[in-house]
């Protein structure tokens, strides 16, 4: 097959450029260490989540030294707990999962953002840094009152997230 | 008439009938156009908050009705006509039987009626119908039973006329043992190829899940499952969409520019390139979904990269083809050349701004693509603002250009203005790059897609690249641009169907500088691409759709309801991933030894 030497330059270049894109790709994986929300919690039955041990109960929980749960419940048209309050200056994994229909939760301004699906748990860890207030906003159509479905994630110092009071949220 | 008759003879002249069905097929498209672009100017307003003339709740039936009707009905009522065009134009022969084809075309309009009243019935709270689930139609989220069975009808519709096209190949074969597939009937074929693999998905998906469920026969769906089916169409439905537009940058702008096609050969690659890979990508737009391994997505973003691939060769040979044009006739210089192209013609122009913007939709898609960045723009107003690149203004724009040449060639009536043509072409690229830069930039700031109140209460966007409010006015001027391009397009063609039939509008298309005869013949062995294309789905597919099975059952996780009939079916298929793999190792070797 002709092709003219400019154009194979053109494709040798272009190769170059896909795998260099891979190569980032891999890197952020294997570098920074960019988990992929994905398979790795067991599917759950959206019709009784009153009935899970860590749903029924939507809260922020400390597991470790420095480190915290949020088990977080997306239903038409809001989340629970709201606002999830989180303390400063440590690692928080979210624990979503929704009630009815599928919906997103984004961490406005944040790269915290996730599907969430019915039947499914979607699990993403987080660094939190100083105390500052988010929006939360449910970025998959959800229904007629999706442009209302926000919460607030509040991240507290470690003082104030021990003083909250008997609320767990 | 007698004129006439001593002038190049036009594609209506030739075949009338086609000539008819291709107009038929443009006219239901701009239809569709002129919907959609109805329903996006009150989007655009409504969602940056300059005037809201519909409840918030009723955002999303416009929504919906702005996707369906420009994604699916202009988008492929256009590639049906176009198809129409290059199978019969290309063969030099009419279609096998005329009322075979008015039947799909029949099929088509009845589908995607009943589907548009499905939609729109959404607006009227005294009939107990809507199908406000958006053009992706997510499971849980319901819609009508219309909604679906007009779809399948629709896709039916397609399937048909794929089948009208080959059969007119066959015929032409049997004729022509020898010659080789002229390139636009290869890239009808090719093109038709993939579609029969990616709507195979969705259709299942309708069949089996959700027609049944919204008719109320089966309690519930697994959501992952019937997602993961619409992805599994749904991106090898954007090369669909642009498919048509590679059509006539290939074919016949190089015509425009007065030259010729640079590489032949390289074209037949790039749409073999497209069968292969535009399906087994399709997770990439999964990459946040719970419930698919890692692994997969992995899987599914290494092939989207070298999907890059016939793009990228497409800029090249396009832009080279062009280049030629402009040289030839007297063009110069590294950039001079640029000054000897007929930029007064829209049909030139347009296509040209649509593959400018394409590139830059390109980089943005490069974004998207890449799996760990996707977490900043997942589900913003950045994918939209991408997608506008893309089908918005790469196909949509080369769609609006390419009827300034075609419709004279399919009813001997010239077009009625050249200059509100260009006007308008431009004045579309305008308004897109305000609209979609915008969008871009909201994205980037966390602002999400398919809302009708992007302002919420109690917390402030994060200021980068001009704040919230100033690319919310971007958007609106941008989406007003766009609006009144398109009715000035529209308003065009209307004035161009009143005017006289002229003689003297032939145009024939230039034979290629590099021409079929230096394409290896093996890439016109549609068989063996058909089979390694299949293979690569299964090997990208076959696991993930097994796991998510696995994990949810064939009705959503919980119930574990699923006919037994079925299971012996997931474990035939988990046995035969293996030996698939041998088979993959072979055709590969066997396509080396081709190849050699």
């Amino acid at each position: 097959m002709h092709i003219h030497a400019y154009e194979k330059l053109w494709l040798a270049l272009s190769i170059v450029l896909i795998l260099a894109l891979i190569g980032t790709v891999t890197y952020g994986a294997v570098g920074p260490g960019v988990a992929m929300v994905a398979d790795s919690q067991s599917t759950i039955d959206p019709a009784a989540l009153d009935e899970d041990e860590r749903f029924s109960e939507p809260r922020v929980e400390q597991v470790g030294e420095n480190e915290y749960e949020a088990y977080v419940v997306a239903r038409q048209f809001g989340f629970q707990p709201d606002p999830i309050v989180v303390p400063a200056n440590s690692t928080v994994t979210f624990y979503v999962t929704s009630a009815d229909v599928i919906h997103g939760f984004e961490v406005v301004g944040t790269s915290a953002n996730t599907m969430v699906v019915p039947g499914e748990v979607s699990e993403i860890t987080v660094e939190t840094d100083e105390p500052t207030e988010y929006g939360i906003v449910c970025n998959e159509y959800c229904g007629a009152g999706h442009h209302v479905m926000q919460g607030k994630l509040h991240v507290v110092s470690q003082s104030q997230f021990e003083n909250r009071g008997g609320d767990s949220a | 008439m007698s004129t006439a008759l001593e002038s190049e003879r036009t594609f209506v002249d030739k075949f009338p009938d086609e000539a008819r069905v291709v107009r038929a097929a443009f006219l239901s498209s701009f239809f569709a156009l002129f919907l959609g672009a109805v329903f996006g100017i009150i989007q655009t307003l409504h969602r940056t908050d300059v005037a809201r003339i519909i409840p918030s709740t009723d955002y999303y039936t416009v929504l919906t009705a702005h996707g369906v009707f420009m994604v699916i009905s202009f988008t492929i009522f256009f590639l049906v006509g176009l198809f129409t065009w290059a199978i019969t134009r290309s063969l030099d022969r009419p279609l096998l039987n005329i009322k075979i084809t008015w039947t799909w075309y029949g099929l088509m309009a009845t589908g995607m009626t009943l589907t548009g009243v499905s939609i729109l019935a959404g607006f009227v709270d005294s009939i107990d119908m809507s199908a406000d689930v958006l053009y992706t139609f997510y499971a849980p989220l319901q819609a009508h039973p219309l909604f679906y069975a007009g779809l399948v009808v629709f896709i039916v519709g397609t399937w048909i006329a794929g089948a009208d096209w080959f059969r007119t190949f066959l015929a032409w074969r049997r004729d022509h043992p020898d010659e080789r597939i002229p390139l636009q009937t290869f890239m009808v074929l090719t093109t038709m190829t993939m579609w029969y693999i990616a709507s195979s998905a969705v259709a299942a998906s309708v069949l089996l899940f959700l027609l049944p469920w919204s008719l109320g026969f089966i309690d519930q769906v697994n959501p992952t499952l019937t997602r993961t089916l619409f992805w599994f169409f749904g991106h090898p439905v954007v090369y669909f969409w642009l498919m048509p537009a590679y059509m006539l940058w290939y074919t016949v702008l190089p015509k425009i520019a007065g030259g010729r096609l640079f590489s032949d050969p390289l074209a037949r690659v790039v749409f073999v390139l497209f069968v292969l890979l535009s399906t087994p990508v399709g997770i990439h737009h999964q990459y946040l979904d719970p419930g698919i391994a890692e692994g997969f997505k992995f899987i599914s973003m290494t092939n989207t990269m070298f999907l890059l691939l016939p793009s990228l060769l497409t800029a090249f040979t396009v832009v080279a083809s062009v280049e030629y044009g402009a040289r030839k006739n007297g063009g110069t210089g590294l950039l001079g050349w640029l000054t000897h192209l007929p930029w007064r013609k829209p049909e030139f122009t347009g296509m040209m701004l649509a593959g400018l913007m394409f590139a830059a939709g390109g980089f943005s898609g490069m974004v998207n693509a890449g799996m760990n960045i996707n977490y900043l723009i997942h589900n913003t107003l950045w994918v939209p603002g991408h997608f506008h690149l893309t089908v918005g203004t790469a196909v949509a724009l080369t769609m609006m250009a390419g009827t300034y040449w075609l419709w004279p060639q399919i009813s001997n009536k010239p077009i009625y203005s050249s200059q509100i043509g260009l006007f308008q072409v431009v004045l579309w690229f305008i308004g897109m790059a305000l609209m979609s830069n915008a969008m871009h930039a909201q994205g980037l700031l966390g602002v999400p897609r398919r809302t009708a109140e992007p302002e919420y209460s109690g917390f402030d966007y994060p200021t980068m690249f001009g704040g919230f409010e100033e690319l919310n006015i971007q958007i609106a001027i941008g989406g007003t641009l766009l609006f009144v391009s398109t009715i000035l397009f529209l308003g065009n063609l209307v004035l161009t169907m009143g005017n006289p039939t002229a003689s003297g509008l032939a145009e024939t298309l230039p034979t290629p500088v590099s021409g079929p005869e230096d394409a290896p013949q093996v890439l016109d062995n549609l068989r063996l691409w058909v089979s390694i294309a299949l293979t690569l789905v299964v090997l990208a597919y076959a696991l993930p759709l097994a796991a998510i099975i696995n994990r949810g059952g064939l009705l959503g996780p919980g119930v574990g309801t699923y006919p037994v009939w079925l299971a012996p079916l997931f474990d035939a298929l988990a046995d035969a991933a293996a030996p698939l793999l041998g088979a993959v190792t072979d055709a590969s070797a066997a396509l080396v030894e081709v190849g050699r």
